[in-house]
């Protein structure tokens, strides 16, 4: 169906929904690479406009990328939750933006629609949603999930702690795992990035995590980043699995080109549910997404970078994931070229995800190629705080020495609680009033090391002695 | 108020594990001053690495002793901006380049590109070092060497484009990484057997992190010569090539 909207002397025509979103999109780089961009500012406005007459009803009658050449389009459509839906089915889009806003809209509301509202629908009303919109309605959502301790409690907010380490070397993550946990980082995940993804080597940065972890009694859970296949094979093998990771992307063609599907995810997902080693809840598997990858893989198929971002959603909440991470500044400038961008394309996931009832978490970042800083990254950390956003990552000094980026550090976490009043996940925050490591101002962290023992050198050697 | 206003750290001795900022200590929860400052000091560098212009000048100067004839090319994008934001562009040349290649079509085997990538910086200060060193190992090995390329606005695939126009047999590409914060001079070689424009990462074989403090000048030209001879027996390059050069160092 073809849609269109006449501004003064000129009709501005949309082919098709994909065509109608595309163009209804807030400037960024990588629609502009695409080609799908609207070519004026009043032809994006016509577009918006055009875009809140669409009843949602039209976005289950019309696929942006085929039923029969995409199986994440069957999953959309064929998981869709019509009395969830029925709430808000008789809504156009622009109607739907009025109706997140409104007062009658609150947290149990919202989480009544979940299951009615599509990828595609969310990404819409989206994009006829300032920044202030995106944040106010995030902020109705909660999403709790479990696993060896609780995240995403209104109140509360968590840091995946990541230790990376250029050559996976197991005395130098350790270091830097030490240090963010006497910060009161890692109550997400401790998660590693490694080097390599070689089984051996996982396994190695695997039983570091768990021995740590064991070791004080560490009520959170670990992850090394490694592909899902490498993760698959690890636990096949006994290894100390607690998350199953996978970057995702929002087509079936994208994901092909990471290698998995969706009944590979699936696999992997059973079988980390079968270790069974969460202690209060089995939300097992940890996704990261970001705007751009369908693109960069030019698995796109001329939808907007956004919207395509958005359906990567759809994929992981059929798997019910303890978090969800959009690694927003990662993918350089001919996809987000400055903070302006990267700010408005994490807070649009943050909100998406929201409402389709996901985790949602931020990766602050930025590289050193793209019109961004350290003030860009502190103005979208604090509008994610105000948003909810349940975590950010923790990295020593927001330098990380592997993936060779920017993010948020440990002392940004720190910062958020303490102007926002946020608390860590409540079982991991016992943990530090018992180890004597929380305090508002982190005020005893000189003594705090003790309770790993005062000499840290020869502790690091015992844990990475494995 | 206090004399001593910032925290110190007590995970001071765990440094010597990782170049990773830890231990920055604190002021407050905020991370003090001095630390603040060489975090800005390394961004700053790495921003101005990426602006950095080709010292096509000096490049000529240097190179003056090879005896080669070079060739000063443009890519499709004009300017800095163009080039952070249309990948495409940088990986073509523009007309008037496109003509220089046609003219100096003359049955090479092997050519050498120079582009600035993400640092021209990188290229600056590391490309001559490394062809003093390559250059002569080449012609020993009897390769007939194309008049070396310096290209502006350069991405990685401009290299499978002019190796293409050139008609030789194998493109090396010296261009400026992506800077870090914690070196904005690092130099990546790429190089591809049967170059043509289309080929992606999987086709070639890359050396990177090439300057004073990480991979030198004289491994660095090593590695590569070994890659190029062999590129040039199996005919392949890319990730066929790598795997057996990894099978063949752990048999041997």
């Amino acid at each position: 169906m073809s849609y269109s909207f006449k501004v003064r002397n000129i009709n501005y025509h949309f082919a098709d929904l994909k065509t109608l979103l595309a163009k209804a999109s807030p400037y960024r780089t990588g629609d502009v690479l695409a080609g799908i961009c609207a070519d004026s500012y009043e032809e994006r406005v016509a577009a918006q406009i055009a875009l809140a007459d669409v009843p949602l009803k039209a976005f289950l009658n019309e696929a942006i990328i085929p039923y029969e050449s995409d199986e994440i389009t069957r999953l959309i459509i064929d998981s869709h939750n019509v009395t969830s839906f029925n709430g808000v089915s008789s809504l156009t889009v622009g109607e739907f933006r009025d109706w997140l806003l409104s007062d009658e809209a609150d947290t149990a509301a919202l989480k009544t629609i979940e299951a009615g509202i599509t990828p595609e629908m969310a990404a819409a009303v989206s994009k006829l949603m300032r920044n202030q919109d995106l944040i106010a309605v995030a902020k109705k959502c909660e999403v709790v999930t479990r696993f060896r301790n609780t995240i995403g409690l209104k109140g509360h907010f968590s840091t995946r702690l990541q230790p990376n380490h250029p050559t996976d070397d197991l005395k130098g993550i350790a270091a830097s795992m030490i240090d963010g946990l006497l910060y009161g980082s890692g109550d997400a995940v401790i998660g590693i990035n490694p080097a390599t993804d070689s089984p051996a080597v996982v396994l190695n940065l695997l039983k570091l995590i768990d021995t740590v972890r064991q070791q004080f009694e560490i009520p959170t859970q670990s992850c090394v980043l490694s592909h899902i296949t490498t993760t698959l094979q690890l636990i096949n093998s006994g290894a100390p699995v607690d998350l199953c990771f996978q970057s995702i992307g929002g087509t079936e063609l994208c994901n092909s080109s990471f290698g998995i599907n969706l009944a590979l995810i699936d696999e992997a997902y059973q079988a980390t549910l079968s270790l069974n080693r969460g202690t209060v809840g089995q939300n097992v598997m940890y996704f990261e997404t970001g705007q751009g990858s369908e693109l960069s893989a030019n698995a796109h198929h001329g939808v907007d970078q956004q919207t395509v971002e958005a359906r990567a959603y759809a994929v992981a909440r059929k798997f019910k994931p303890l978090l969800v991470n959009s690694v927003v500044g990662f993918i350089g400038p001919e996809y987000l070229y400055d903070g302006k961008q990267i700010i408005r394309a994490a807070l649009e996931d943050h909100f998406c995800g929201k409402l389709l009832g996901l985790p949602m978490g931020v990766d602050i970042c930025y590289t050193n190629h793209a019109e961004a800083d350290q003030d860009d990254m502190d103005n979208l950390l604090t509008l994610l705080g105000v948003a909810g956003c349940n975590f950010i990552m923790g990295i020593p000094g927001s330098d990380d020495i592997m993936l060779n980026y920017q993010s948020t550090s440990f002392h940004d976490a720190l910062y958020l609680r303490k102007v926002l009043g946020y608390r860590p996940a409540p079982e991991f925050e016992q943990w530090l009033i018992k180890q004597g490591i929380n305090d508002t101002n982190y005020k005893n962290r000189n003594e705090l090391h003790e309770f790993m023992g005062t000499d840290l050198k020869k502790l690091l050697t015992k844990i990475s002695g494995i | 108020m206090s004399k001593k206003i910032v925290v110190s750290d007590p995970l001071t001795p765990l440094k010597e594990f990782t170049a990773a900022r830890i231990a920055i200590g604190r002021t407050g929860t905020s991370i003090p001053i001095k630390e603040t400052l060489q975090f800005k000091l390394a961004h700053a560098h790495a921003r101005d690495a990426v602006y950095s212009v080709l010292d096509v000048e000096g490049l000529v100067g240097s190179l003056k002793t090879l005896n080669l004839p070079l060739l000063h090319l443009q890519s499709k994008a004009l300017s800095r901006h163009k080039y952070l934001k249309r990948p495409d562009h940088g990986r073509q040349l523009d007309e008037a380049s496109e003509q220089q290649l046609k003219d100096h079509n003359q049955g090479y085997d092997i050519a050498i590109i120079i582009a600035d990538g993400l640092s021209a910086e990188a290229v600056n200060e590391n490309a001559v070092d490394l062809l003093k060193i390559l250059i002569p190992n080449l012609q020993s090995a009897k390769l007939k060497i194309a008049p070396v390329c310096l290209v502006e606005q350069g991405r990685v695939a401009v290299g499978d484009h002019i190796g293409y126009g050139l008609d030789v047999k194998l493109s090396l590409i010296l261009i400026g990484e992506r800077p870090g914060l914690s070196a904005a001079d690092s130099m990546g070689a790429y190089l591809t057997y049967n170059p043509r424009p289309g080929l992606t990462d999987e086709s070639r074989n890359c050396i990177s992190n090439i300057r004073p403090q990480g991979l030198k000048a004289k491994p660095a030209a090593d590695k590569i010569f070994y890659l190029v001879m062999e590129a040039f027996k199996r005919k392949i390059s890319g990730v066929g090539l790598k795997d057996d050069l990894i099978i063949g160092a752990i048999g041997h």
